[in-house]
């Protein structure tokens, strides 16, 4: 049975359930108040970049909307401005619950693939946690080259005036390419995320199980 | 012996060579002016930023700040840990808050510290440079050192997200904090109080991995701050900083406009109102050469 198919038969018609027991913050969702601030404050709203705002996706959370909500664009549309956070009248985390729901619906295996900021974001991670710093050179570089090669090269060029003007004032290494920045306990720093990543889907397993 | 010390946690983009180390080297002139002594702390990580969300999870997120406290506690101990990046602090400061409302996510953090050799016995202190020079030295001591004012000199303090949001400066309002008015004031140039913009979001992460909407917002961002006259932009974030410094040509390709004006750091003004040179206050480091700030720095000291 695959992880996906093993929530499903937990939380059978509890969609709130499992976003409250799987996801960080998840037990928030349901003060949601339905006033539509958080959607109001958000920048990216603005920009008919949403399917749907905060408001909406907890909405649909509660009426067991499971595949919309766990397949939809909308969580990764979040610039980590915490303008909802600070104007929610019930003092939601929502800025923390949207990166939640994001989080899970990446860990099932259901976000949009090729999303753009859902790419980024996995990288990122990776990027920073493999030497224990972020390699600004090669994060760049992972973004260009995620739809192949030909599209990086484009993306490269597009880039290009940007990327001089910073090599110029001694912001971009190209240097970093070949090592880079790291911690010196890099193994440490791998050791102690494993250890992280077994106890916190040892606990999330568990709420499947019990 | 300095009259303030903290542990430092500097972060990635400060680092030789990368996005913000103008920041970092205007910073270190700065405290040497204010008698503020930083150590950094020893083997220090990243912080894994806001957008490292999608893999990140809660314990692996916290851990990683976790061991910065560990090392700090271990190397430093008792010293207040200050952060320069608007996103370090931000991190550290949720890690914090969260370890100390959760005995599970501790005692799960301690566990998994463990693996490195490390532990934590007490919660750190964590502090923006801001903070650090509005509560621990206030306006009158910064003011104090003010050789060669800026004068004439119109800038539009730009805060943005996560030096304000969720946590911001004690005594500050979300939608309109006014500090980095104040230190335009206190070193010697001209504020914008009512630059709208201040606390917009720069697209954060969105002006790597989807540019067309983060450039739509720093487009807002700057607009205004030549409509009020602005000369320059002012900004306590390393990634404010970047996204509307760096973009503006790419901007004005997209939608037409001339932008170019300078952003700078808090830190760059104040080493140049210190009496520092353009090369103290880092300013070879701007995209977008700040004339002014260089004319201003090569004129003599009023001692």
């Amino acid at each position: 049975m695959s992880a996906n198919t093993a929530v499903a038969e937990k939380y059978r018609n509890n969609f709130l359930k499992e976003i409250e027991e799987q996801v960080e913050m998840g037990d928030w969702v349901k003060m949601c108040m339905q006033c539509g601030v958080c959607s109001g404050s958000c920048p990216t709203n603005f920009q008919s970049a949403w399917e749907h705002p905060p408001q909406e996706l907890f909405m649909m959370i509660r009426a067991g909307k499971r595949e919309e909500v766990l397949t939809s664009s909308s969580m990764w549309n979040c610039t980590s401005c915490y303008n909802c956070i600070v104007r929610c009248p019930r003092k939601l985390p929502i800025t923390h619950i949207m990166h939640g729901i994001a989080e899970y619906a990446h860990r099932l295996g259901m976000a949009p693939k090729m999303q753009p900021t859902r790419f980024f974001s996995g990288l990122f991670w990776k990027n920073c946690t493999h030497t224990g710093r972020v390699n600004e050179l090669k994060l760049s570089m992972g973004l260009y080259f995620k739809d192949g090669f030909v599209q990086g090269i484009k993306n490269g060029m597009a880039m290009q005036s940007v990327a001089l003007g910073l090599v110029k004032a001694k912001r971009l290494n190209v240097m970093e390419l070949f090592g880079g920045h790291k911690c010196k306990d890099q193994k440490g720093v791998h050791a102690m995320l494993k250890k992280a990543y077994e106890i916190e889907r040892g606990r999330k397993t568990a709420k499947i199980a019990g | 012996m300095a009259k303030h010390e903290y542990a430092f946690y500097p972060g990635c983009s400060s680092q030789k060579g990368a996005s913000a180390s103008n920041y970092l080297t205007s910073v270190e002139s700065m405290c040497k002016t204010l008698d503020v002594k930083l150590t950094e702390i020893p083997d220090w990580n990243c912080c894994g930023a806001s957008i490292g969300y999608a893999e990140a999870g809660e314990l692996p997120r916290h851990v990683m700040n976790a061991r910065n406290f560990a090392l700090s506690e271990k190397n430093l101990p008792g010293q207040e840990i200050v952060a320069t990046c608007a996103a370090c602090w931000l991190g550290a400061r949720e890690t914090r808050e969260r370890l100390t409302h959760s005995d599970t996510l501790m005692a799960d953090t301690r566990e998994a510290l463990k693996e490195a050799g490390l532990t934590i016995n007490e919660m750190p202190g964590i502090r923006h440079m801001v903070e650090v020079l509005i509560e621990d030295l206030g306006f009158e001591e910064m003011a104090k050192h003010v050789v060669r004012p800026l004068e004439g000199v119109k800038i539009a303090g730009y805060v943005g997200c996560q030096t304000n949001r969720p946590f911001g400066v004690a005594g500050e309002s979300f939608e309109n904090p006014v500090y980095l008015d104040k230190m335009v004031e206190m070193v010697g140039a001209e504020s914008i109080p009512e630059y709208e913009q201040k606390v917009t979001c720069c697209g954060g992460a969105l002006a790597f991995s989807e540019p067309e909407k983060a450039q739509a917002q720093i487009k807002d961002i700057v607009e205004s701050a030549y409509d009020h006259g602005a000369e320059m932009i002012v900004t306590p974030c390393p990634l404010c900083q970047a996204n509307v410094e760096i973009y503006q040509g790419q901007i004005n390709k997209r939608y037409g406009t001339k932008f170019d004006i300078p952003v700078m750091y808090y830190s760059q003004l104040m080493v140049v109102a210190y009496g520092g040179s353009a090369k103290d206050a880092a300013l070879n480091g701007q995209v977008i050469k700040a004339r002014r700030l260089e004319e201003i720095a090569a004129k003599p000291v009023k001692r």
